[in-house]
């Protein structure tokens, strides 16, 4: 049964948004018999809605309410109101995803201490570490059904990983594989195992992926402890005169302003929209924004460093034939400055679709020096870079003159890049280059990066409040009854895909926030 | 390209230069059309040069020698509107007087691609040529009729997916 809660009982457990962040927490808190109502802005769609056309999915899915840009990244040129491409349903951008579920690396945790103050950089160690996560990685593996963990089995390579592969062993990389995946690779968990379709950013249509949409959501509902208002944005979380916060006000699909009570609040709607609620909830009692006595709310943006490298073959690849995300090189993840800078950076197989090729390969660009490279997009084979980037202090949102259809000033992404980004991703195109060139590629391409996908650390975690947002729970320093509970809580952004991290610190804190209520603590 | 090709065209208002140059389309009353009369595009609200004009551009910007005129002419229709009217007026008097001043008689008549792709580069920044760009990374990128031409399979749920049907049968590695 399907729960319906009153709009002013307020001893529930309100969740802005369902994404990774947000739809896991709902789940496990509706689990332990807490009662949940999840707001979302976007609406519902399951497999068989999914579309296998890359535009017409982006339409569906995709987070196109109004965002501004600026800084010096090349997106703010290319694509000025799309800083980032992350998805407005119930699920979040566990949709769209690929699905690469890796852990961080153990130093990854402690970023200052083992790279060491970096010029222009605001680097700080998490408050937690490996061994405190371990165990909690161990379960989200286990939810996501992450091949090459636990006794799963690893995924079959396609064509694109092949190519990539021979490269790569010919480079004399050894840890090269087709990657921990939260994509099944047998029947797992009730959902089936992947037909190797090609459309994994644009929704699993079979179900092998995992995304929350149809796992978490659904099995959240069923306890009857969970009820999810899609079509719901959240304007606003309100407070009382003790600094407690009380409840939130949304818009609901009739575009009529509601307000729900509320014991306990928690922020997930990714690391734009969950600084710019914070900063749009200001009062004259917290007048820069909520939870922001440190002033970091919206600060310390980090969105990986990344770019992509696509090569052009004499014969045949069909690369988008099977999982976009075929296969990893982790072997330049390991932090080694000899290289030119700190942290590392992982080298994953990507695919995109002619229609996607066309907009990102070379955005702006035309004439034959691009169409050429399009002539042969049969022959092409590609991959993604994505390393670890720094949070710098002027990196962030911050609310714009512009406002949204509801009338809320929208989020403005200000990103400029740092040297030891450029000097990353320089050497991870050099790197991508030579794998290519090691299986006879005749055209290379160093393409920059996308509208941001990954988005870290505009709440972060710090030990001591005046360093960050929240502390090692994701509850907020300055309020016992907020939290935050998505990738904007990161730290440090480390070489690996943020997903699993997200889950295994939503679980965590899910368990945290049971006890914490039973104790009558909060 | 004879006379007879042209049946059925005001012949008045013919661009006879840009045919002599071997241009692409012919323009008539309310129409542009292929030189074989293969196809035809109808113009209601701007002129039939200036939908020829936009459709030499659509080829000078994204050219792909294997892909048919029909394909750019779908993704250049969109500017038929009252909407675009004024923005590809504009556009297209100063890419002909550019023309102009560098010797041609329009841009359609400049009869090298390398001619004319140097007079796009001289409005490279402006509205007009930075609308009629992006809008063609989709219009013609997006037609699933063309995707063929490039290889891509579009999508495969309806047929199972990849598993069976060559997701990893790459032979020369
Ligand atoms: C194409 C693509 C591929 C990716 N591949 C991978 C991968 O292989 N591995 C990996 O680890 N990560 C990957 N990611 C990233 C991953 O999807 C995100 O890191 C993750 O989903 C972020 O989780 P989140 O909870 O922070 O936010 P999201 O999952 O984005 O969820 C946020 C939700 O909050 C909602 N929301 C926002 N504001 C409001 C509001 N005011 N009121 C109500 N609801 C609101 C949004 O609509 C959204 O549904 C990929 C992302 C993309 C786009
Ligand atoms: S390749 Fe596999 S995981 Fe990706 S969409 Fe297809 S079936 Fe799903």
């Amino acid at each position: 049964m399907v729960a319906k809660f009153d709009l002013n009982d307020d001893q529930v457990v309100v969740i802005i948004g369902t994404g990774a962040g947000g739809g896991v927490l709902a789940n496990e808190l509706a689990q332990k018999g807490v009662k949940v109502v999840a707001l979302e802005a976007g609406g519902r769609y399951l497999p068989e809605d999914f579309v296998n056309d890359e535009w017409e999915s982006f339409g569906q899915l995709a987070w196109t309410d109004a965002r501004t840009t600026s800084g010096s990244w090349r997106v703010a040129k290319d694509f000025a109101g799309l800083p980032a491409w992350i998805v407005k349903a119930v699920g979040g951008t566990t949709t769209h995803w690929a699905g690469a579920s890796i852990r961080f690396q153990d130093h990854e945790w402690k970023a200052l201490t083992t790279y060491g103050a970096v010029e222009g950089a605001n680097l700080l160690d998490w408050p937690i570490d490996g061994a405190e996560m371990a165990p909690w990685y161990e379960k989200a593996e286990a939810k996501l059904g992450v091949t090459r963990t636990g006794d799963r089995a690893g995924l079959p390579g396609n064509n694109n990983y092949l190519v990539f592969e021979k490269g790569a062993k010919a480079l004399g990389y050894k840890e090269v594989h087709t990657g921990r995946m939260a994509i099944n690779s047998a029947d797992y968990d009730g959902r089936m195992a992947c037909q190797q379709t090609g459309f994994c950013f644009q929704g699993c249509k079979w179900g092998a992926k995992w995304s929350a949409a149809y796992t978490d959501i659904p099995r959240g509902e069923a306890t009857g402890n969970l009820e999810v208002r899609d079509h719901a944005h959240v304007a606003r979380i309100l407070h009382d005169d003790t600094g407690k916060v009380t409840g939130v006000e949304y818009f609901d699909k009739d575009g009529a302003l509601q307000m729900q009570k509320a014991r306990i609040v928690c922020v997930a709607g990714n690391s734009f929209e969950s600084p710019r609620l914070l900063l749009n909830s200001a009062s004259s009692m917290f007048p820069e924004g909520l939870a922001n006595s440190s002033g970091m709310v919206g600060k310390n943006y980090m969105r990986h460093t990344t770019g992509s490298v696509y090569a052009i073959f004499d014969k045949p690849v069909r690369m988008w034939r099977g999982t976009t995300m075929a296969g990893i090189v982790q072997d330049e993840a390991r932090h080694d400055p000899s290289r030119g800078f700190v942290g590392g950076y992982e080298l994953e197989t990507l695919s995109l679709g002619l229609p996607f090729m066309a907009a990102f390969l070379n955005p702006g660009g035309w004439g034959r020096g691009f169409t050429t490279a399009l002539d042969h997009y049969e022959n092409m084979a590609g991959m993604w870079i994505v390393g670890e980037d720094m949070p710098q202090l002027g990196n962030g949102v911050t609310l714009s003159e512009t406002k949204d259809q509801h009338g809320l000033p929208v989020a403005n992404v200000n990103f400029d890049d740092h040297p030891n980004d450029v000097a990353m991703r320089n050497h991870a195109y050099r790197q991508g280059i030579a794998m290519y060139e090691a299986v006879g590629a005749t055209r290379v391409f160093p393409t920059p990066p996308y509208p941001s996908t990954h988005n870290l650390g505009t709440n972060r975690m710090s030990a001591e409040a005046k360093d960050g947002v929240v502390n090692k729970w994701g509850q907020t320093h300055d309020i016992a009854n907020l939290f935050v509970s998505d990738g904007s809580q990161f730290t440090s952004g480390a070489a690996e895909n943020p997903t699993l991290t997200i889950v295994a610190l939503a679980i965590r804190q899910a368990d945290h926030i049971a006890s914490e209520m039973a104790a009558g603590a909060i | 390209m004879t006379k007879h090709d042209l049946r059925g065209l005001t012949r008045r208002q013919l661009l006879s230069r840009s045919l002599a140059a071997g241009a692409l389309a012919v323009t008539g009353a309310g129409f542009i059309a292929a030189p074989n009369a293969a196809w035809a595009v109808e113009v209601t609200v701007i002129t039939p040069d200036q939908m020829a004009t936009l459709l030499q551009m659509a080829r000078d910007i994204y050219p792909h020698d294997q892909v048919p005129d029909p394909f750019y002419a779908v993704a250049v229709k969109g500017y038929d509107s009252e909407d675009m009217k004024a923005l590809v007026a504009e556009g297209v008097t100063a890419l002909d007087a550019a023309a102009r001043a560098a010797g041609f008689d329009s841009y359609v008549a400049a009869g090298w691609e390398e001619d004319r792709v140097k007079l796009l580069q001289g409005i490279e920044t402006t509205p007009f040529f930075q609308t009629v760009r992006a809008g063609l990374v989709t219009g013609l990128y997006n037609q699933k009729e063309v995707w063929p031409i490039f290889g891509y399979q579009g999508e495969s749920f309806s047929q199972g997916g990849y598993i069976e049907r060559g997701f990893n049968d790459i032979d020369w590695l």
